[in-house]
């Protein structure tokens, strides 16, 4: 791909053994990211999706497959070099709640990342520390308050500023905003597309809710069963979807003028796709993952 | 406060059995610290009465064979009971506490060695580990507090693992983690506090356990040697004795299982107070 | 619809020294049969009102009020008998699903307990309804799940599981805080068809916790708005979706985010970065 993609994955493939048994997350998925861009991750829950961003900031090692920051393959540095170049890469988790440590003070945890990075003064840290929790929209006197003592959408926004403190280039955003509602959603969605913006962030961001993806992110990439089946500019994929289950997620969006009736949903058939299908483009920037058979019609 | 934090409120709501445990447990304690200004008797005394005499209002528990009185050494056997017990159970919390924390933390292969052996001392009674020891270092209260320790060192460190392997999975760990904080500090800053007060509670029950061990090693003479008054020793040298003066036997027993019952209590429900499915947490 | 099931009078839950009160004097009946649906900004208090009505609230929220189950007051209740109204009457699924499952037992053990203690089931029986149930929340493989910790799930699996192990008590009234934020939108779907079976089959009363103002008007029967602690509205979902008469409620609406509005906003920007 080209070489400004400030992340890129190759082919990654990870398998978890669970009780014995052999779990395919992910099955050879390749993206890259611009620096700049909000990439958005939707799909299935348990296709990989968090795997896919725990492997991206270097929680979890890929079974195969390369990931590359700034161009350089992870696993061929040093220790101390991947080390470096995983400090820019920050995760804000999926739940506010574990996500925070009971017993530090927010302070502390927003101020470990500085810490961390080299600021030994503690009294510059809490600075820093009051600036970021303003800067989320939180008041500067929190930093001595407990996580307990906050609600779920504070807490969001502590996390924010935790991820920010080490002063990334990538951000992986696991569902952030899932927990909010609506207002507040807004407001962390524009305060990640602010920051995002100021600082010149690149976002992976990972949400199940179309409205918000279609909102915040440049393109998407739609995810099943551990494949990525549909990819492009979110325009394009949401208003043209071609993949089965891009259309089964576009129609379970809830909406008005429509009720639950209840009872057992009428399952759809669904392709079952192998490690030789092959994309297909649609239009410009916009794949669609081929079931077999159609290997032949690769282009682009 | 957090669920697991002991508040006020959750003390008021505390079982009886708690109150009971702690009770007897710091009466025990206070026994064996204000021994020496509470014994009637130098216990080490010979003749301080007439041998084998029954309990009257001169010599309360009686005397035992040597005249000397059992009060003042059931007294001051708590005093070595208990020390042996808190030094046992603190030097194996810090060894077994610490191999638990470098499993947890520690890459797979060092893990995967690490619990294999854990694992497989665990499974063999602490009592017999520490006799095992004994029996390799030679008799004395040094080399069985020591012995003692060691053998409750699998039983710690599993404890220790368990609890900072499900912390280390947490969310919050892993983004300590990202934020480039290193594995010392983590376990130091991040995870200790959590963990920290689930390991006194595990303290506590190991504690009875070391209590027990103590008295087993010295009733087999592996332990605290004779005119020593630990509460074993003092059941060894009274078995003789066992229908002619059975008070030898009984108020150094009694003294046993009173302190075993009390830490149990208490550990066994704390346990239940830093459970993390207790319920009653939002 | 018969008498409530589940009524609260005059809730007030305040922390430390008193001023500050984050509920004050909710009032609200569930039925049998209904959703009822409590929406409202972050902090506004929906989780407390639902911790207060299992008992669950942290220990230093001090609680007033009546909260009455089939007109027995609840907030009365000796602990011992609280925890058999709670596996019971009432059950709930946990906006934190990390917190309310024991990373360190199986998902097996973690089901099948309340099976065992509150339905009376055995062993086998119990692990079999848990099975069931998770797959009416969407797992292929509930076997597979059952066997598997906490932490080797995804969050949506938990999130599942939490469901899972909620329904199969089949409860008479289900409080669900948030229950679909770690869903994708076709499991969303299938578990709000569920809570709608629930709820017209057996006949429980569910109150329904949520931000997403879409799931509102596709599953709940009435809806009840808060802010700053307070209900500021209640009605059926067509008065207050359709009419609503607070301000807020208005502004909640219009803040609603469709898919269809992502993308125009999209590309109004873009529009006039070009132009
Ligand atoms: N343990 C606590 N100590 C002090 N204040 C608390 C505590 N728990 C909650 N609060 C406060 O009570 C208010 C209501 O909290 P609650 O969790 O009910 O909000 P919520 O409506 O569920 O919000 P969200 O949508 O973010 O989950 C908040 O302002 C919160 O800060
Ligand atoms: N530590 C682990 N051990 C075993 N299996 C795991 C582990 N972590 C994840 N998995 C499995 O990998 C698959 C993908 O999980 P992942 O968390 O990436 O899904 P996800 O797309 O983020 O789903 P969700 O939307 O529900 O969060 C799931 O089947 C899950 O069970
Ligand atoms: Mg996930
Ligand atoms: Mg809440």
């Amino acid at each position: 791909m080209t070489s400004t993609a400030i992340l890129e994955v190759r082919d990654i493939r990870k398998t978890f053994t669970a009780s014995g048994r052999t779990v395919h997350a992910l099955n050879g998925v390749s993206l890259s990211l611009e620096k700049g861009e909000t990439l958005g991750i939707i799909g299935e829950s348990g296709s990989g999706k968090s795997t896919l961003g725990r492997i991206a900031v270097g929680l979890d090692t890929a079974t195969s497959g390369s990931l590359l920051v700034e161009g350089e393959r992870l696993d061929v540095l040093s220790p101390s070099l991947r080390r470096e170049k995983l400090r820019k890469c920050q995760m804000i988790f999926q739940d506010p709640y574990s996500s925070l440590n009971p017993r530090l003070t927010v302070g502390r945890q927003i101020g470990e990342g500085l810490f961390a990075s080299g600021v030994s003064d503690w009294r510059e840290i809490r600075g820093t520390v009051a600036d970021l929790l303003e800067r989320v929209g939180l008041k500067r006197e929190f930093a001595e308050r407990y996580p307990h003592e906050f609600s779920g959408g504070q807490r969001q926004r502590i996390a924010i500023a935790r991820a920010l403190a080490p002063g990334p280039e990538i951000v992986v955003a696991d569902e952030p905003v899932s927990a909010l509602d609506v207002s507040i959603q807004a407001q962390i969605l524009d305060l990640l597309a602010e920051i995002g913006r100021e600082s010149l962030l690149s976002y992976l961001f990972i949400s199940h809710d179309m409205a918000v993806v279609a909102r915040l992110c440049d393109r998407i990439a739609v995810m099943h069963r551990g494949r990525v089946v549909e990819s492009g500019p979110v325009a394009a994929v949401i208003e043209n979807p071609q993949h089965p289950y891009t259309r089964n997620l576009l129609d379970a969006v809830p909406r008005f003028g429509r009720r639950r009736a209840g009872g057992k949903p009428t399952p759809v058939e669904l392709p079952r796709h192998e490690d030789g299908d092959a994309f297909v483009a649609v239009s410009e920037g916009h794949l669609v993952l081929q079931a077999g058979g159609l290997r032949a019609a690769k282009t682009v | 406060m957090t669920s697991t934090t002991v508040t006020a409120a959750t003390l008021r709501s505390l079982p009886f059995t708690v109150i009971l445990g702690t009770g007897l447990a710091l009466l025990i304690i206070a026994a064996a610290l204000l021994a020496p200004y509470l014994a009637p008797f130098d216990p080490m005394r010979m003749a301080a009465g007439p041998r084998l005499a029954a309990p009257s209002a001169a010599h309360l528990f009686g005397t035992d064979e040597f005249g000397r009185d059992l009060l003042s050494r059931v007294l001051m056997g708590g005093r070595l009971s208990l020390g042996i017990g808190v030094a046992a159970v603190v030097s194996g919390l810090a060894i077994g506490g610490l191999l638990g924390l470098l499993a947890a933390f520690s890459g797979r292969l060092v893990q995967a060695v690490l619990l294999r052996v854990i694992d497989v001392l665990y499974s063999f009674p602490d009592t017999l580990i520490a006799l095992a020891l004994v029996a390799f270092l030679g008799p004395g209260i040094e080399n069985a507090t020591l012995a003692i320790a060691i053998s409750l060192v699998p039983f710690y460190a599993r404890v220790t693992y368990g609890l900072a392997a499900a912390e280390r999975a947490k969310p919050y760990i892993e983004a300590a983690q990202l934020a480039g904080v290193r594995p010392g500090r983590l376990v130091r800053v991040h995870v200790m506090p959590n963990i920290g007060q689930s390991l006194i509670v595990m303290g506590t029950l190991g504690f009875s356990s070391a209590i027990l061990s103590a008295a087993g090693l010295s009733f087999l003479g592996l332990g605290v040697q004779p005119p020593s008054p630990e509460w074993g020793a003092i059941l060894a040298s009274g078995r003789n004795y066992i229908t002619k003066a059975p008070w030898i036997l009984l108020f150094p027993g009694v003294a046993i299982c009173l302190t075993v019952l009390s830490f149990n209590l208490i550990g066994d429900s704390l346990r239940d107070l830093v459970d993390p499915r207790r319920k009653g947490r939002p | 619809m018969s008498s409530p099931y589940l009524s609260v009078r005059d809730l007030s839950i305040s922390f430390g020294s008193g001023e500050f009160r984050a509920v004050r004097n909710v009032s609200f009946d569930l039925a049998r049969g209904e959703i009822l649906a409590l929406v409202g900004e972050s902090g506004s208090g929906k989780s407390l009102t639902s911790l207060s009505v299992m008992r669950l609230l942290p220990e230093a929220a001090r609680m007033t009020g009546r909260i009455e189950i089939e007109g027995r007051d609840i907030a009365v209740l000796p602990p011992r008998q609280m925890e058999d109204v709670r596996g019971a009457k009432i059950g709930m699924i946990f906006q934190e699903p990390m917190t309310s499952l024991n990373p360190v037992l199986t998902i097996a053990r973690q089901m099948t307990e309340g099976l065992i203690r509150h339905n009376g089931l055995s062993r086998r029986e119990a692990l079999a309804a848990a099975a069931t149930c998770l797959e009416d929340v969407g797992f292929a493989e509930p076997d597979r799940v059952l066997r598997q910790y906490p932490h080797q799930l995804s969050g949506g699996m938990r999130q599942r599981v939490m469901i899972a192990a909620a329904l199969a008590l089949k409860p008479g009234i289900l409080i669900a805080d948030e229950p679909t934020t770690a869903l994708d939108v076709t499991v969303q779907a299938q578990v709000l068809d569920l809570l709608v079976d629930l709820k017209s089959r057996y006949g429980s009363g569910i109150l329904l916790i949520t931000h997403d103002i879409g799931v509102v008007a596709e599953t709940a029967d009435r809806v009840a708005v808060m802010r700053g602690g307070q209900i500021l509205e209640t009605g059926t979902v067509d008065e207050v979706l359709g009419a609503p008469t607070h301000e807020y409620t208005r502004a909640l609406l219009a803040s609603h985010l469709t898919v269809e509005k992502s993308l125009r906003l999209r590309k109004d920007e873009t529009g006039v970065a070009t132009s």
